[in-house]
């Protein structure tokens, strides 16, 4: 048990240990103090008010990315589709707003909005599942094409149907709309931390019950782990790998609600860009658990703000840097500390 | 059998001599302290059960794993802690259990595969070709070189393994398990192989687990038990039963014996009073390659009886249980489950109709390694022990406990991961659970596939013990085993399954070890 | 007859990135290793072939880093997933975008700037429709590109190394017992992946003169794409490369018509792959060991 704990930690440990080494190398690169500059960095994140806020506002995105991902990564298989699944899941949502009439409650408008990114996202999620679980087409691949295929097609949505002229992005939602974190604490003032962080916290508190508390997540963790066992003892393996795509498409899909219902109140092409992949270093170093994706979201959320923060003693581009660190580290120590892990208990 | 007897035969040299030997992987010590004395000229057979560290301790000397501790010497040399290239070079050869040979590749291609002849930067294939092609025609085996080694027999792939390793100059060869796959006429012809290479100055060196062909083709025996050398004879003058004893560590009853000798034998049951539990009729199922893996067959377990099936491994039977189970599918053909059509059920509609199936491979498909054994337990079942949706908990440990006592399951702690338990306890949860159906209608077919594969001697009384009260409890049993001994000790009626197809079915009384070992080979009675 | 040059040309300049990146991605993925990392190896080619020519004033020392810059990047993705066993998926993601991060500090390091370089030295291919088939010649990039797979091709079927990367990707176990070391094949395989990938960035940032951010702009997955849909074939990948390119080609011809919007041009290379890994047309099948130990 103690050995199953030190395995999930220590990963992520080593991984902040290994970008904090190379962190420095850059920042000694620019004759920067790393003391100052982490100095700094903190001070722009969780320092003041505005700068957490922001923090908060893109750990939103990134746990349901993080979710979405370690959704897949628990039935075995890996969704490197999320961005396109999110960007899906953010139109949707924004086509409802737009299709409501205006002044149409909160309470009605919310919901319907969020259903629509939900059934996007999950529409998105969904095709990969089928064609694994009918053709067997790897879902890498093919969820990394689908990327492509539907950030195209919405690229052309917006460019020719949906567009206010002379922007990429649509007229703002008539109802829907997530009240800001300022309106309930006014030192957020600015910021864009809004109402769909519950929304999201709410998200990952419901796929943590669903994966262990469940049925459905017990046969999701079997198929995961072992699919040929799973089958054997008359799980639908297939059904199962499309009921977790799906799920995971959804997941991503529901984080186009911080931007659009959330922040800017219209659909903007290219918010997305990028949330998916760091969805996968979330789901990584968050070890595939939705609280530990929770606090993932958190400290890469922290790094992106962080880059901001620091940009007149370094370029903000460092950032981008460490999350490559991160996520190289995070996936050779997985491997590795197991593999020390056996050694030590073979000694005993 | 205590004590090791190391004294060499006087005049031969020593080909091989490793000493003390040790090998861990993580956790496991396959190899704890093992040597090894094989001489110059002679078959030597290395035997033991499944498991034992045979093939462990011959890839040490192929230069595959190197040692932990302990000195290996091959013709006076010290060669401890090699590389597979250097026991090459050094005319050190084996043939896997599981062939070593790329598919996708061809016959010329896969013997000439690290030692690659060349003219300027390039491959010379037809120089390649020419001499893969005249060391087959020496030693007998008729091939054609440019085949690609997918599309060749499992007997053509265990040539073209043997070529690679003369084509190396190999003078000490190791074959692991050798036989398992081919039928008698190929065993027949690999031991004319072996008997010319020996003859020829060259040493072998065989893992077995087969007394019969330990005796059959060996000079020298040494017996490996749970990683140690435990025991070395002359084959000469050594009774089987003498060498049984060395490898398992106590006095054990063959199971030629039990036959023979009716100790222990099951009673048979009145099988032809029975209803058909199970029924086949003219199933066909396609293979891998899209060849007939069944092919039209037709056959039915009653009630209360043990239908064992026995023939050489890949001759259909993993496929027609599979099919029987609904993990493959069927292309044409019907299973019948207690009278009820079952042909398109899904494996969890035939679980609900009283079919339970231990699987062939335990660690692939009986269970998932990493969840508890409670879990185990229930895998498959989950939604009969939910609550309003959700896993109650409190149900799920009571059945673990209740199943731990009554297969005595051990260490006894539900949470444990099915990862720690020995193979023996692991295949206690995967029966444990296939018996099991708590709200469901009761079992009425088992299908036991290789129930004791890998299980050590004490858990295979047990499951032995388990299958036959089943079996009186009125369920009718499809039972498949490589193990002759275990379909003759077990069975009430005896099926040989050849080349996809029932060759026949013969009551137990009817069968022995001399009538179905041609069936097996494909000879018509 | 000029127009059908004009379009052969372009054709051929917007393949040559593909065919070097499929080149190298084929001879990693037969090895075993998944070549996810096709795109952040160009990128990273693009960058250091940028700052080679830049500080040299030579193009050739700048493709020469380049080679190195994708070397480098290749050793790394080796070295996370040979030595330390990491997830080829996780591992060439982590690859990709610590190369977009790398490359955004050290432009913005170096020219003080977040979006492009200063225009360095680089290969000039003629921009005239007239000039164009000429132009091409100037660029040694193009016909070394073109030359690429028949070389791959040669390499993998025809030469000891090339057999034993064939031999590692579809049973490393069976290469390992007749004493070919899988590592080493793959750490080359890697590295000369990197390598092959990276010229065809430098061939990007050469071409233009300049590097700007991310202009792999999504480069090396067509090349996946290609490999996948030439069934990891270093001649089919090749086609599908030049296939890919033709379709942009014409896309960009009839832009003036506004016959088919550009993206759903850009969608072809993917929705092929798709449809070739489903089976429509014979099913992809990948080398057995592919993302295996």
């Amino acid at each position: 048990m103690r050995d199953r704990i030190v395995e999930a930690v220590l990963p992520p440990l080593v991984a902040l240990l290994v970008s904090l080494v190379a962190g420095d190398l850059l920042i000694l690169a620019v004759r920067q103090s790393p003391g100052a500059v982490y100095r700094l960095m903190l001070e722009g994140t969780w320092g003041n008010a505005y700068g957490f806020g922001q923090v908060l506002y893109k750990t939103t995105t990134l746990i349901c990315t993080g979710l979405a991902v370690a959704v897949g990564l628990r039935a075995g298989l890996f969704n490197i589709g999320a961005e396109g699944q999110l960007a899906a899941g953010g139109l949707a949502a924004a086509l409802v707003g737009l299709a409501l009439p205006a002044g149409t409650t909160a309470l009605f408008a919310v919901p319907l909005c969020t259903l629509g990114a939900l059934t996007a996202g999950g529409a998105v999620g969904f095709v990969p599942g089928v064609l694994r679980a009918k053709w067997g087409a790897h879902e890498v691949i093919t969820t990394i094409m689908l990327n492509f295929i539907v950030l195209a097609g919405l690229s052309w949505l917006i460019s020719t149907r949906l567009r206010v002229p002379e922007t990429l992005h649509t007229q703002a939602i008539h109802a829907g709309a997530l009240p800001r974190l300022s309106a309930l604490w006014s030192a957020f003032h600015g910021s864009a931390a809004n109402g769909s962080l519950a929304i999201e916290l709410f998200a990952a508190l419901l796929i943590w019950w669903l994966l262990f508390r469940t049925p459905s997540g017990l046969e999701l963790r079997a198929v995961g782990l072992q699919p040929d066992a799973a089958e054997n003892a008359g799980i639908n393996v297939g059904r199962t790998w499309i009921r977790a795509l799906t799920i995971s498409g959804a997941l991503a899909g529901l984080g186009g609600i911080n931007f659009v219902l959330g922040y800017e109140h219209y659909y903007e092409d290219g918010f997305a860009t990028g949330a998916g992949f760091l969805g996968i270093a979330v789901a990584l170093v968050g070890r595939s658990n939705p609280l530990g994706v929770v606090l993932a979201a958190l400290f890469f959320a922290t790094l992106s703000q962080g880059g901001l923060a620091i940009n007149a003693l370094v370029p903000k581009q460092m950032v981008d840097a460490l999350q490559g660190v991160v996520i190289l580290a995070m996936a050779a120590s997985v491997p590795e500390v197991r593999r020390v892990l056996a050694h030590a208990r073979g000694k005993r | 059998m205590t004590g090791i007897e190391t004294a060499p035969r006087a005049s031969a040299a020593v080909a091989v001599r490793m000493t003390g030997i040790a090998k861990r992987f993580g956790d496991c010590h396959a190899v704890r302290d093992a040597s090894l004395e094989v001489s110059t000229g002679e078959i030597h057979a290395l035997v033991g059960e499944n498991g034992a560290g045979k093939s462990t301790l011959m890839r040490m000397l192929a230069g595959i794993y190197a040692p932990d501790a302990g000195t290996i010497e091959v013709s006076g040399r010290d060669v401890t802690g090699w590389s597979a290239a250097e026991a090459i070079d050094a005319s050190v050869g084996m043939v896997h259990q599981h062939f070593m040979l790329v598919p996708t590749l061809t016959i010329a291609e896969n013997v000439i595969l690290g030692r690659e002849p060349t003219r300027g930067l390039a491959i010379d294939f037809p120089r390649a070709e020419r001499e893969v092609a005249a060391a087959a025609e020496k030693s007998g085996f008729r091939m054609h070189v440019r085949q690609l080694v997918r599309e060749l027999s499992v007997g053509e792939q265990q040539r073209v393994e043997i070529l690679k390793t003369l084509v190396r100059g190999a003078r000490i060869l190791i074959l692991d398990e050798p036989t398992a796959v081919l039928s008698p006429p190929e065993v027949q012809e690999l031991w004319r192989v072996l008997r010319a290479l020996r003859d020829d100055g060259g040493t072998i060196i065989l893992i077995t687990h087969k007394l019969d062909e330990v005796t059959e083709i060996s000079d020298t025996i040494t017996v490996v038990r749970a990683g140690r050398t435990v025991a070395r004879f002359p084959t000469a003058g050594t009774s089987p039963a003498s060498i049984a004893r060395a490898m398992v560590g106590r006095d054990v009853v063959l199971a030629g014996d039990v036959v023979h000798e009716g100790v222990g034998l099951a009673p048979l049951s009145n099988g032809a009073d029975g209803p058909p539990a199970l029924e086949v009729r003219k199933l066909i199922v396609l293979g891998e390659r899209g060849t007939r893996a069944v092919d039209d067959v037709s056959f039915a377990v009653r009630a209360g009886e043990i239908l064992g099936i026995a023939g050489v491994e890949g001759n259909g039977q993993s496929a027609l249980i599979e099919a029987i189970a609904g993990l493959r599918r069927v292309e044409s053909g019907e299973i019948l489950l207690g009278g009820r059509d079952a042909t398109s059920m899904s494996v969890r509609e035939r679980d609900e109709h009283g079919l339970a199936h231990i699987p062939e491979d335990r660690h692939r498909r009986g269970l998932v390694l990493d969840f508890s054994i409670a879990d185990n337990l229930i895998l498959g079942r989950e939604r009969s022990y939910a609550h309003n949706g959700v896993l109650d908990r409190a149900r799920i440990l009571a059945n673990a406990r209740e199943a731990i006592a009554r297969a005595d399951i051990r260490p006894a702690d539900p949470m444990l991961p099915a990862r720690a338990l020995s193979g023996g306890n692991q295949q206690k949860i995967v029966i444990a659970r296939a018996l099991s159906r708590p709200t469901m209608e009761p079992t009425i077919v088992l299908l036991a596939a290789q129930p004791t594969r890998g299980v050590d001697v004490g858990a295979i009384e047990l499951i032995h013990a388990r299958l036959r009260a089943a079996r009186d409890a009125g369920m009718g049993i499809l039972l498949v085993s490589a193990e002759l001994s275990e379909i003759l000790a077990l069975s009430d009626r005896v099926a040989v399954m050849y080349g996809g197809e029932i060759a026949a079915i013969v009551p137990r009384s009817d069968a022995s070890e001399e009538m179905l070992g041609p069936l097996m080979t494909g000879a018509r009675v | 007859m000029s127009e059908v040059l004009a379009f052969i040309a372009q054709t051929l300049r917007i393949a040559i990135p593909y065919l070097f990146a499929a080149a190298g991605g084929v001879i990693a993925e037969r090895a075993g290793i998944i070549s996810l990392t096709l795109e952040g190896f160009m990128l990273g080619g693009a960058f250091t072939a940028m700052l080679g020519s830049y500080w040299s004033g030579s193009p050739w020392i700048g493709a020469l880093c380049g080679i190195v810059g994708g070397l480098a990047l290749g050793m790394l993705h080796a070295v996370s997933t040979i030595r330390f066993k990491a997830d080829q998926v996780v591992s060439g993601i982590a690859i990709n975008l610590l190369a977009v991060g790398l490359t955004r500090y050290f432009l913005k390091l170096v020219f003080d700037s977040s979006s492009n370089s200063p225009r360095v030295a680089g290969f000039s291919a003629g921009t005239s429709a007239g000039a164009l088939m000429s132009g091409l010649l100037r660029n040694p990039l193009i016909p070394i590109g073109l030359l690429i797979i028949p070389a791959v091709a040669w390499l993998l079927y025809r030469t000891p190394f090339g057999l034993r990367v064939r031999a590692v990707g579809e049973h490393p176990e069976a290469a390992m017992t007749v004493g070919v070391s899988v590592k080493r094949v793959r750490y080359i395989a890697v590295a000369l992946s990197g390598a092959l990938a990276a010229l065809g960035g430098a061939y990007l940032s050469l071409d233009q003169h300049q590097f700007t951010d991310g202009m792999s702009a999504g480069r090396g997955f067509i090349a996946l794409a290609a490999i996948i849909f030439g069934r990891w074939d270093p001649w089919r990948a090749g086609l599908a490369c030049l296939f890919f390119a033709a379709a942009e080609t014409l896309q960009i011809q009839l832009q003036g018509m506004q016959a088919i919007p550009s993206q759903f041009v850009q969608m072809i290379p993917y929705v092929l792959t798709i449809i070739a890994l489903v089976g429509v047309v014979g099913r992809a099948t990948p080398p057995a060991a592919l993302g295996r130990e």
